[in-house]
Protein backbone atom coordinates (compact mmCIF):
# COMPACT_ATOMS: atom_id res chain seq x y z
CA UNK A 1 0.00 0.00 0.00
CA UNK A 2 1.31 3.05 -1.19
CA UNK A 3 0.05 7.26 -1.42
CA UNK A 4 -1.44 7.44 -4.65
CA UNK A 5 0.02 10.41 -5.40
CA UNK A 6 3.76 11.64 -6.37
CA UNK A 7 3.05 14.83 -5.03
CA UNK A 8 0.94 16.26 -2.14
CA UNK A 9 -0.46 19.35 -3.69
CA UNK A 10 -3.61 19.53 -2.17
CA UNK A 11 -6.47 17.19 -0.29
CA UNK A 12 -8.07 17.78 -3.74
CA UNK A 13 -6.40 15.25 -5.44
CA UNK A 14 -6.07 12.85 -2.31
CA UNK A 15 -8.15 9.42 -2.14
CA UNK A 16 -9.92 8.83 1.26
CA UNK A 17 -7.15 5.76 1.45
CA UNK A 18 -4.15 8.34 1.02
CA UNK A 19 -5.71 10.50 3.79
CA UNK A 20 -6.03 7.70 6.22
CA UNK A 21 -2.96 6.41 5.51
CA UNK A 22 -1.30 9.53 6.01
CA UNK A 23 -2.97 9.75 9.50
CA UNK A 24 -2.35 6.01 10.91
CA UNK A 25 1.16 6.51 9.79
CA UNK A 26 1.50 10.00 11.75
CA UNK A 27 0.46 7.71 14.51
CA UNK A 28 3.15 5.91 14.54
CA UNK A 29 5.55 9.36 14.07
CA UNK A 30 3.56 10.43 17.12
CA UNK A 31 5.19 7.60 19.43
CA UNK A 32 8.18 8.63 18.26
CA UNK A 33 8.67 11.98 19.15
CA UNK A 34 8.08 10.60 22.65
CA UNK A 35 11.27 8.46 22.88
CA UNK A 36 14.17 9.46 24.99
CA UNK A 37 15.90 9.78 21.17
CA UNK A 38 13.19 11.35 19.00
CA UNK A 39 15.43 11.18 15.98
CA UNK A 40 15.28 8.09 12.98
CA UNK A 41 17.42 7.42 10.22
CA UNK A 42 14.66 6.35 7.82
CA UNK A 43 15.56 9.47 5.49
CA UNK A 44 19.01 9.76 5.97
CA UNK A 45 19.39 9.47 1.67
CA UNK A 46 17.35 12.08 1.06
CA UNK A 47 18.06 16.20 0.72
CA UNK A 48 14.71 18.59 0.86
CA UNK A 49 14.74 21.78 0.23
CA UNK A 50 12.10 24.57 2.24
CA UNK A 51 10.85 26.62 -0.68
CA UNK A 52 9.37 29.74 1.50
CA UNK A 53 8.14 32.75 -0.91
CA UNK A 54 5.84 33.73 1.94
CA UNK A 55 6.11 34.57 5.71
CA UNK A 56 5.57 31.60 8.24
CA UNK A 57 6.23 30.54 11.69
CA UNK A 58 4.91 27.96 12.57
CA UNK A 59 4.62 25.56 8.75
CA UNK A 60 8.39 26.00 8.60
CA UNK A 61 9.61 25.04 11.49
CA UNK A 62 7.13 22.57 11.91
CA UNK A 63 8.44 21.21 8.30
CA UNK A 64 12.31 21.56 9.49
CA UNK A 65 11.71 19.68 12.93
CA UNK A 66 9.84 17.04 11.13
CA UNK A 67 12.97 16.92 8.42
CA UNK A 68 15.41 16.84 10.98
CA UNK A 69 13.42 14.31 12.84
CA UNK A 70 14.11 12.18 10.17
CA UNK A 71 17.53 12.53 9.29
CA UNK A 72 17.21 14.16 5.91
CA UNK A 73 19.60 16.84 4.96
CA UNK A 74 17.56 20.31 4.91
CA UNK A 75 18.35 23.91 2.78
CA UNK A 76 16.55 26.00 3.65
CA UNK A 77 15.06 29.08 0.62
CA UNK A 78 13.39 32.27 2.14
CA UNK A 79 12.34 34.66 -0.60
CA UNK A 80 13.97 38.12 1.27
CA UNK A 81 17.62 36.81 1.38
CA UNK A 82 17.30 35.13 -2.44
CA UNK A 83 18.11 35.86 -5.97
CA UNK A 84 14.39 35.76 -6.69
CA UNK A 85 14.45 39.43 -5.26
CA UNK A 86 16.88 40.49 -8.29
CA UNK A 87 14.43 38.98 -10.62
CA UNK A 88 14.85 35.18 -11.35
CA UNK A 89 11.54 33.18 -12.23
CA UNK A 90 10.45 30.74 -9.60
CA UNK A 91 10.64 27.25 -12.24
CA UNK A 92 14.77 28.49 -12.94
CA UNK A 93 15.21 28.85 -9.09
CA UNK A 94 14.15 25.58 -8.57
CA UNK A 95 15.91 23.97 -11.37
CA UNK A 96 19.02 25.67 -10.28
CA UNK A 97 18.54 24.13 -6.85
CA UNK A 98 17.55 21.06 -8.32
CA UNK A 99 20.53 20.56 -10.35
CA UNK A 100 22.27 20.42 -6.79
CA UNK A 101 21.00 17.12 -5.99
CA UNK A 102 17.58 18.05 -4.07
CA UNK A 103 14.74 15.14 -3.80
CA UNK A 104 12.15 17.13 -2.77
CA UNK A 105 10.55 20.54 -2.27
CA UNK A 106 8.36 21.80 0.22
CA UNK A 107 6.83 25.06 -1.00
CA UNK A 108 4.79 28.09 0.22
CA UNK A 109 3.73 30.66 -2.04
CA UNK A 110 1.44 33.59 -2.44
CA UNK A 111 0.39 32.56 -5.69
CA UNK A 112 -2.60 30.03 -5.57
CA UNK A 113 -1.29 27.06 -8.04
CA UNK A 114 2.42 27.61 -7.99
CA UNK A 115 3.53 23.86 -6.64
CA UNK A 116 1.02 22.76 -9.38
CA UNK A 117 2.57 25.18 -12.12
CA UNK A 118 6.13 23.17 -10.61
CA UNK A 119 4.66 19.81 -10.75
CA UNK A 120 4.04 19.94 -14.43
CA UNK A 121 8.13 20.69 -14.68
CA UNK A 122 10.27 19.67 -12.48
CA UNK A 123 10.35 15.81 -11.50
CA UNK A 124 11.55 16.09 -7.67
CA UNK A 125 8.26 14.80 -5.29
CA UNK A 126 6.77 18.49 -4.30
CA UNK A 127 4.61 19.20 -1.17
CA UNK A 128 2.11 22.20 -0.54
CA UNK A 129 2.62 24.08 2.07
CA UNK A 130 0.51 26.66 1.30
CA UNK A 131 -0.39 28.38 -1.66
CA UNK A 132 -2.86 31.32 -1.97
CA UNK A 133 -5.62 31.20 -1.42
CA UNK A 134 -6.06 27.22 -2.53
CA UNK A 135 -4.35 24.95 0.08
CA UNK A 136 -2.96 23.74 2.76
CA UNK A 137 -2.64 20.25 3.14
CA UNK A 138 -0.93 19.46 5.91
CA UNK A 139 -2.86 21.89 8.27
CA UNK A 140 -5.81 20.06 7.11
CA UNK A 141 -4.22 16.99 8.11
CA UNK A 142 -2.87 17.91 11.15
CA UNK A 143 -6.20 19.41 12.31
CA UNK A 144 -7.85 16.00 11.09
CA UNK A 145 -4.96 13.85 12.87
CA UNK A 146 -5.92 15.95 16.21
CA UNK A 147 -10.01 16.05 16.06
CA UNK A 148 -9.16 12.32 15.72
CA UNK A 149 -6.91 12.12 18.49
CA UNK A 150 -9.35 14.02 20.68
CA UNK A 151 -12.97 12.55 19.68
CA UNK A 152 -11.85 9.31 18.07
CA UNK A 153 -13.22 9.46 15.18
CA UNK A 154 -13.56 12.14 11.96
CA UNK A 155 -17.18 10.52 10.36
CA UNK A 156 -19.96 12.12 11.72
CA UNK A 157 -18.56 14.51 13.03
CA UNK A 158 -20.38 18.52 12.38
CA UNK A 159 -17.18 20.54 12.14
CA UNK A 160 -17.97 24.49 12.21
CA UNK A 161 -15.18 26.78 10.32
CA UNK A 162 -15.40 30.04 11.21
CA UNK A 163 -14.07 33.26 10.06
CA UNK A 164 -12.54 34.58 6.93
CA UNK A 165 -13.72 31.73 4.33
CA UNK A 166 -12.60 33.77 1.24
CA UNK A 167 -9.03 33.82 1.76
CA UNK A 168 -8.27 30.86 3.92
CA UNK A 169 -7.06 27.83 2.45
CA UNK A 170 -7.09 26.04 5.27
CA UNK A 171 -10.68 26.58 5.00
CA UNK A 172 -10.33 24.94 1.78
CA UNK A 173 -8.00 22.32 2.60
CA UNK A 174 -10.42 21.47 5.70
CA UNK A 175 -13.78 21.09 4.03
CA UNK A 176 -12.14 19.27 1.17
CA UNK A 177 -10.76 16.38 4.01
CA UNK A 178 -13.68 16.43 6.55
CA UNK A 179 -16.36 15.98 3.14
CA UNK A 180 -13.98 13.22 1.86
CA UNK A 181 -14.06 11.78 5.55
CA UNK A 182 -17.38 11.54 6.28
CA UNK A 183 -17.68 14.69 8.28
CA UNK A 184 -20.33 17.60 8.41
CA UNK A 185 -19.36 20.98 7.61
CA UNK A 186 -20.72 24.42 8.44
CA UNK A 187 -19.10 27.69 7.09
CA UNK A 188 -19.83 30.99 9.79
CA UNK A 189 -18.90 34.21 9.22
CA UNK A 190 -19.82 37.68 8.09
CA UNK A 191 -20.99 37.60 4.33
CA UNK A 192 -18.77 39.49 2.47
CA UNK A 193 -15.98 36.80 3.98
CA UNK A 194 -17.72 33.50 2.52
CA UNK A 195 -17.93 32.66 -1.28
CA UNK A 196 -21.58 31.68 -1.41
CA UNK A 197 -21.03 29.01 -4.15
CA UNK A 198 -19.20 26.74 -1.76
CA UNK A 199 -22.54 25.86 -0.76
CA UNK A 200 -23.44 24.01 -3.55
CA UNK A 201 -19.85 23.33 -4.74
CA UNK A 202 -18.82 22.20 -1.47
CA UNK A 203 -21.92 20.59 0.03
CA UNK A 204 -21.67 22.29 2.68
CA UNK A 205 -24.12 24.43 5.15
CA UNK A 206 -23.45 28.57 5.65
CA UNK A 207 -24.89 30.10 8.87
CA UNK A 208 -24.24 33.94 9.46
CA UNK A 209 -25.37 33.53 13.05
CA UNK A 210 -22.50 32.67 15.12
CA UNK A 211 -24.04 31.50 17.87
CA UNK A 212 -26.43 28.87 16.26
CA UNK A 213 -22.91 27.61 14.31
CA UNK A 214 -21.47 26.92 17.83
CA UNK A 215 -24.09 25.30 19.06
CA UNK A 216 -24.32 22.97 15.69
CA UNK A 217 -20.72 22.13 15.97
CA UNK A 218 -18.83 18.87 17.85
CA UNK A 219 -15.75 21.27 16.83
CA UNK A 220 -15.05 24.96 15.78
CA UNK A 221 -11.72 25.58 13.79
CA UNK A 222 -11.62 29.29 14.27
CA UNK A 223 -9.98 31.01 11.57
CA UNK A 224 -7.48 34.21 11.24
CA UNK A 225 -8.88 37.67 9.35
CA UNK A 226 -6.15 37.35 6.81
CA UNK A 227 -5.87 41.45 6.61
CA UNK A 228 -2.91 40.92 4.25
CA UNK A 229 -4.55 39.29 1.46
CA UNK A 230 -7.78 41.91 1.98
CA UNK A 231 -7.59 45.16 -0.49
CA UNK A 232 -10.78 46.23 0.42
CA UNK A 233 -12.83 46.59 3.81
CA UNK A 234 -15.26 43.38 4.31
CA UNK A 235 -16.12 44.90 7.38
CA UNK A 236 -16.39 48.14 9.39
CA UNK A 237 -13.81 47.01 12.26
CA UNK A 238 -11.95 44.67 14.44
CA UNK A 239 -13.62 45.48 17.25
CA UNK A 240 -17.04 44.93 15.73
CA UNK A 241 -15.75 41.76 14.13
CA UNK A 242 -14.92 40.46 17.60
CA UNK A 243 -18.37 41.66 18.85
CA UNK A 244 -20.36 40.23 15.98
CA UNK A 245 -18.23 36.95 15.37
CA UNK A 246 -15.47 36.81 17.87
CA UNK A 247 -15.52 33.77 20.19
CA UNK A 248 -15.57 34.56 23.37
CA UNK A 249 -15.53 32.53 26.61
CA UNK A 250 -19.58 34.05 26.66
CA UNK A 251 -20.76 32.09 23.85
CA UNK A 252 -18.97 29.31 25.04
CA UNK A 253 -20.65 29.29 28.42
CA UNK A 254 -23.65 29.98 26.91
CA UNK A 255 -23.63 26.44 24.98
CA UNK A 256 -25.24 23.42 27.08
CA UNK A 257 -22.30 21.42 25.94
CA UNK A 258 -18.14 21.21 25.33
CA UNK A 259 -16.96 21.62 21.94
CA UNK A 260 -13.46 21.51 21.09
CA UNK A 261 -11.92 24.82 19.70
CA UNK A 262 -9.39 24.69 16.72
CA UNK A 263 -6.72 27.59 15.36
CA UNK A 264 -4.51 26.96 12.96
CA UNK A 265 -2.44 29.97 14.24
CA UNK A 266 -0.99 32.85 14.58
CA UNK A 267 -4.16 33.99 16.18
CA UNK A 268 -4.94 37.19 16.64
CA UNK A 269 -6.17 37.49 20.27
CA UNK A 270 -9.26 39.37 20.85
CA UNK A 271 -10.21 39.26 16.89
CA UNK A 272 -10.99 35.89 15.93
CA UNK A 273 -10.60 34.49 19.64
CA UNK A 274 -10.26 35.81 22.90
CA UNK A 275 -6.94 34.79 24.92
CA UNK A 276 -9.47 33.59 27.66
CA UNK A 277 -11.03 30.56 25.17
CA UNK A 278 -7.39 30.54 23.44
CA UNK A 279 -5.96 29.18 26.97
CA UNK A 280 -9.26 27.52 28.23
CA UNK A 281 -9.28 23.65 27.95
CA UNK A 282 -11.59 23.30 25.05
CA UNK A 283 -8.53 24.80 23.49
CA UNK A 284 -6.77 22.12 21.37
CA UNK A 285 -4.34 24.73 19.60
CA UNK A 286 -0.92 23.66 21.24
CA UNK A 287 -1.64 19.89 20.27
CA UNK A 288 -2.09 20.83 16.96
CA UNK A 289 1.14 22.12 16.37
CA UNK A 290 3.09 19.30 18.25
CA UNK A 291 0.89 16.80 15.96
CA UNK A 292 1.83 19.34 13.41
CA UNK A 293 5.24 17.32 13.62
CA UNK A 294 4.18 13.81 13.25
CA UNK A 295 1.67 14.42 10.19
CA UNK A 296 4.42 15.98 8.17
CA UNK A 297 6.59 13.20 8.98
CA UNK A 298 4.45 10.87 7.86
CA UNK A 299 3.67 12.98 4.62
CA UNK A 300 7.29 13.02 3.68
CA UNK A 301 7.73 9.72 4.68
CA UNK A 302 5.25 8.24 2.43
CA UNK A 303 6.07 10.88 -0.64
CA UNK A 304 9.87 9.74 -0.73
CA UNK A 305 9.33 5.84 -0.29
CA UNK A 306 8.53 6.66 -3.79
CA UNK A 307 11.20 8.29 -5.18
CA UNK A 308 13.10 5.26 -6.50
CA UNK A 309 10.84 2.45 -6.79
CA UNK A 310 12.81 -1.10 -6.58
CA UNK B 1 5.89 -28.62 2.96
CA UNK B 2 5.48 -28.60 6.46
CA UNK B 3 8.98 -27.72 8.43
CA UNK B 4 6.62 -27.69 12.11
CA UNK B 5 3.30 -28.83 12.27
CA UNK B 6 0.68 -27.99 14.31
CA UNK B 7 1.77 -30.29 17.19
CA UNK B 8 4.85 -29.69 17.45
CA UNK B 9 4.80 -25.48 17.43
CA UNK B 10 3.72 -25.38 21.44
CA UNK B 11 5.96 -27.68 22.65
CA UNK B 12 8.63 -25.63 20.72
CA UNK B 13 7.49 -22.31 21.93
CA UNK B 14 7.09 -23.88 25.66
CA UNK B 15 10.64 -25.20 25.48
CA UNK B 16 11.63 -21.30 24.32
CA UNK B 17 10.07 -19.84 27.24
CA UNK B 18 11.78 -22.17 29.72
CA UNK B 19 15.24 -22.00 28.15
CA UNK B 20 14.84 -17.78 28.32
CA UNK B 21 13.97 -18.77 32.21
CA UNK B 22 17.05 -21.30 32.49
CA UNK B 23 19.50 -18.46 31.24
CA UNK B 24 17.59 -15.59 33.10
CA UNK B 25 15.70 -16.98 36.10
CA UNK B 26 12.65 -15.07 37.41
CA UNK B 27 13.58 -12.91 34.69
CA UNK B 28 15.38 -10.54 36.94
CA UNK B 29 16.22 -7.57 35.24
CA UNK B 30 15.13 -8.90 31.71
CA UNK B 31 12.76 -7.15 29.56
CA UNK B 32 10.82 -9.34 26.79
CA UNK B 33 10.47 -7.56 23.13
CA UNK B 34 8.46 -8.62 20.49
CA UNK B 35 9.21 -6.80 16.85
CA UNK B 36 6.75 -6.04 15.07
CA UNK B 37 4.64 -7.32 12.47
CA UNK B 38 5.50 -10.86 12.72
CA UNK B 39 7.66 -11.72 15.55
CA UNK B 40 4.75 -10.29 18.05
CA UNK B 41 2.68 -13.64 17.18
CA UNK B 42 5.50 -15.83 18.92
CA UNK B 43 5.92 -13.42 21.51
CA UNK B 44 2.76 -13.15 22.67
CA UNK B 45 2.41 -16.88 22.78
CA UNK B 46 6.53 -17.33 24.92
CA UNK B 47 4.59 -14.79 27.52
CA UNK B 48 1.81 -16.79 28.12
CA UNK B 49 4.11 -19.73 28.80
CA UNK B 50 5.88 -17.55 31.16
CA UNK B 51 2.71 -16.55 32.58
CA UNK B 52 2.93 -20.14 34.19
CA UNK B 53 6.05 -19.56 35.61
CA UNK B 54 6.27 -16.42 37.03
CA UNK B 55 3.60 -13.70 38.49
CA UNK B 56 2.53 -11.27 35.50
CA UNK B 57 3.96 -8.52 36.91
CA UNK B 58 7.41 -9.86 36.63
CA UNK B 59 7.46 -10.39 32.64
CA UNK B 60 7.96 -6.86 31.34
CA UNK B 61 6.50 -7.39 27.97
CA UNK B 62 6.57 -4.45 25.15
CA UNK B 63 6.28 -4.25 21.18
CA UNK B 64 9.07 -2.41 18.77
CA UNK B 65 8.55 -1.79 15.19
CA UNK B 66 11.90 -0.99 13.38
CA UNK B 67 9.93 0.11 10.00
CA UNK B 68 12.06 3.55 10.13
CA UNK B 69 15.36 2.19 10.93
CA UNK B 70 15.03 -0.74 7.76
CA UNK B 71 17.98 -0.41 5.12
CA UNK B 72 15.80 -0.71 2.30
CA UNK B 73 13.11 2.06 2.85
CA UNK B 74 14.04 3.47 -0.82
CA UNK B 75 13.33 0.00 -2.60
CA UNK B 76 10.00 -0.77 -1.22
CA UNK B 77 7.60 1.51 0.90
CA UNK B 78 6.48 -0.08 4.67
CA UNK B 79 3.94 0.45 6.72
CA UNK B 80 5.25 0.80 10.38
CA UNK B 81 2.73 -0.89 13.00
CA UNK B 82 2.33 0.36 16.60
CA UNK B 83 5.42 0.21 19.50
CA UNK B 84 4.81 -0.44 22.52
CA UNK B 85 7.53 -0.11 25.40
CA UNK B 86 5.90 1.25 28.47
CA UNK B 87 8.87 0.37 30.77
CA UNK B 88 12.51 1.84 30.61
CA UNK B 89 15.19 -0.72 29.04
CA UNK B 90 18.38 1.39 30.29
CA UNK B 91 20.54 -0.77 31.85
CA UNK B 92 18.24 -4.15 31.54
CA UNK B 93 18.58 -7.43 29.61
CA UNK B 94 16.60 -7.21 26.68
CA UNK B 95 15.34 -10.30 24.99
CA UNK B 96 14.10 -10.09 21.72
CA UNK B 97 11.67 -12.52 19.70
CA UNK B 98 10.85 -12.70 16.15
CA UNK B 99 9.89 -15.38 13.97
CA UNK B 100 12.20 -16.09 11.41
CA UNK B 101 15.96 -14.90 11.51
CA UNK B 102 17.20 -14.81 8.25
CA UNK B 103 19.67 -12.07 6.31
CA UNK B 104 19.92 -10.93 9.71
CA UNK B 105 19.07 -7.24 8.67
CA UNK B 106 15.54 -6.56 10.64
CA UNK B 107 17.74 -7.65 13.80
CA UNK B 108 19.88 -4.76 12.90
CA UNK B 109 17.21 -2.03 12.42
CA UNK B 110 15.95 -3.38 15.38
CA UNK B 111 19.25 -2.99 17.80
CA UNK B 112 19.22 0.57 16.36
CA UNK B 113 15.86 1.14 17.03
CA UNK B 114 16.74 0.25 20.84
CA UNK B 115 19.05 2.48 21.07
CA UNK B 116 16.89 5.24 20.70
CA UNK B 117 15.18 3.77 24.17
CA UNK B 118 18.10 3.57 25.96
CA UNK B 119 20.96 1.91 26.64
CA UNK B 120 20.45 -2.02 27.58
CA UNK B 121 23.14 -3.76 29.42
CA UNK B 122 22.72 -6.59 27.23
CA UNK B 123 20.30 -7.87 24.18
CA UNK B 124 19.63 -11.74 23.10
CA UNK B 125 17.73 -13.21 20.38
CA UNK B 126 15.21 -15.72 20.45
CA UNK B 127 13.64 -16.95 17.01
CA UNK B 128 11.54 -19.60 16.43
CA UNK B 129 13.24 -20.42 12.46
CA UNK B 130 17.25 -19.74 11.88
CA UNK B 131 17.98 -19.52 8.43
CA UNK B 132 21.59 -19.80 8.94
CA UNK B 133 22.98 -20.25 5.83
CA UNK B 134 20.94 -17.26 4.29
CA UNK B 135 22.69 -14.64 7.01
CA UNK B 136 24.35 -11.32 5.18
CA UNK B 137 25.48 -9.59 8.61
CA UNK B 138 27.29 -11.21 11.97
CA UNK B 139 24.04 -11.91 13.97
CA UNK B 140 23.16 -15.11 15.83
CA UNK B 141 20.14 -15.92 17.66
CA UNK B 142 20.63 -17.16 21.75
CA UNK B 143 17.39 -19.43 21.54
CA UNK B 144 16.41 -20.74 18.36
CA UNK B 145 12.97 -22.97 17.71
CA UNK B 146 14.49 -24.63 15.08
CA UNK B 147 17.71 -24.27 12.99
CA UNK B 148 17.09 -24.59 8.64
CA UNK B 149 19.88 -25.95 6.26
CA UNK B 150 19.85 -23.80 3.25
CA UNK B 151 16.24 -23.14 1.81
CA UNK B 152 17.32 -20.61 -0.56
CA UNK B 153 15.15 -19.53 -3.02
CA UNK B 154 12.19 -20.39 -0.67
CA UNK B 155 10.04 -18.32 1.93
CA UNK B 156 9.96 -19.76 5.26
CA UNK B 157 6.23 -18.71 6.07
CA UNK B 158 5.12 -19.22 9.91
CA UNK B 159 1.23 -19.51 9.73
CA UNK B 160 -0.67 -18.39 14.10
CA UNK B 161 -3.91 -19.43 14.22
CA UNK B 162 -5.01 -15.66 14.78
CA UNK B 163 -3.57 -14.47 11.85
CA UNK B 164 -3.59 -17.32 9.45
CA UNK B 165 -6.12 -19.43 11.23
CA UNK B 166 -3.15 -22.28 11.72
CA UNK B 167 -0.15 -22.79 13.49
CA UNK B 168 2.46 -24.29 11.61
CA UNK B 169 5.90 -23.56 9.86
CA UNK B 170 6.04 -24.28 5.77
CA UNK B 171 8.21 -23.99 3.15
CA UNK B 172 6.56 -21.44 0.23
CA UNK B 173 7.94 -22.14 -3.36
CA UNK B 174 7.61 -18.60 -5.13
Amino acid sequence: MALTTKHLLGIKDLQTEDIQLILSTATQFKEVLQRPVKKVPTLRDVTIVNLFYENSTRTRISFELAEKRLSADVVNFTVSNSSAAKGETLLDTVNNILSMKVDMVVMRHSASGAPHYLAKHIDAAIINAGDGINEHPTQALLDAFSMQEKLGKIAGLKVAIIGDIMHSRVALSNIYLLKKMGAEVMVSGPPTLIPTFLKEAMDIQIEYNIDKALAWCDVANVLRIQLERQNQPLFSSLREYNLAYGITMNRLNKLNKEILIMHPGPINRGVEMDSDVANSPHSIILDQVENGVAVRMACLYLLTGRTNPA
Amino acid sequence: MTLISEQQLPSIVKRLAHQILETYPGLTNAVIIGLQPRGVYLSDRIVAALHNELPADQVQYGKLDITFYRDDVRRDLHLAKATDLPFSIEGKTVILIDDVLFTGRTIRAALDALLSFGRPSKVSLCVLVDRKPSRELPIQPDFTGKEMLDLTPYKVKVRWKENDGVDDVILLVD
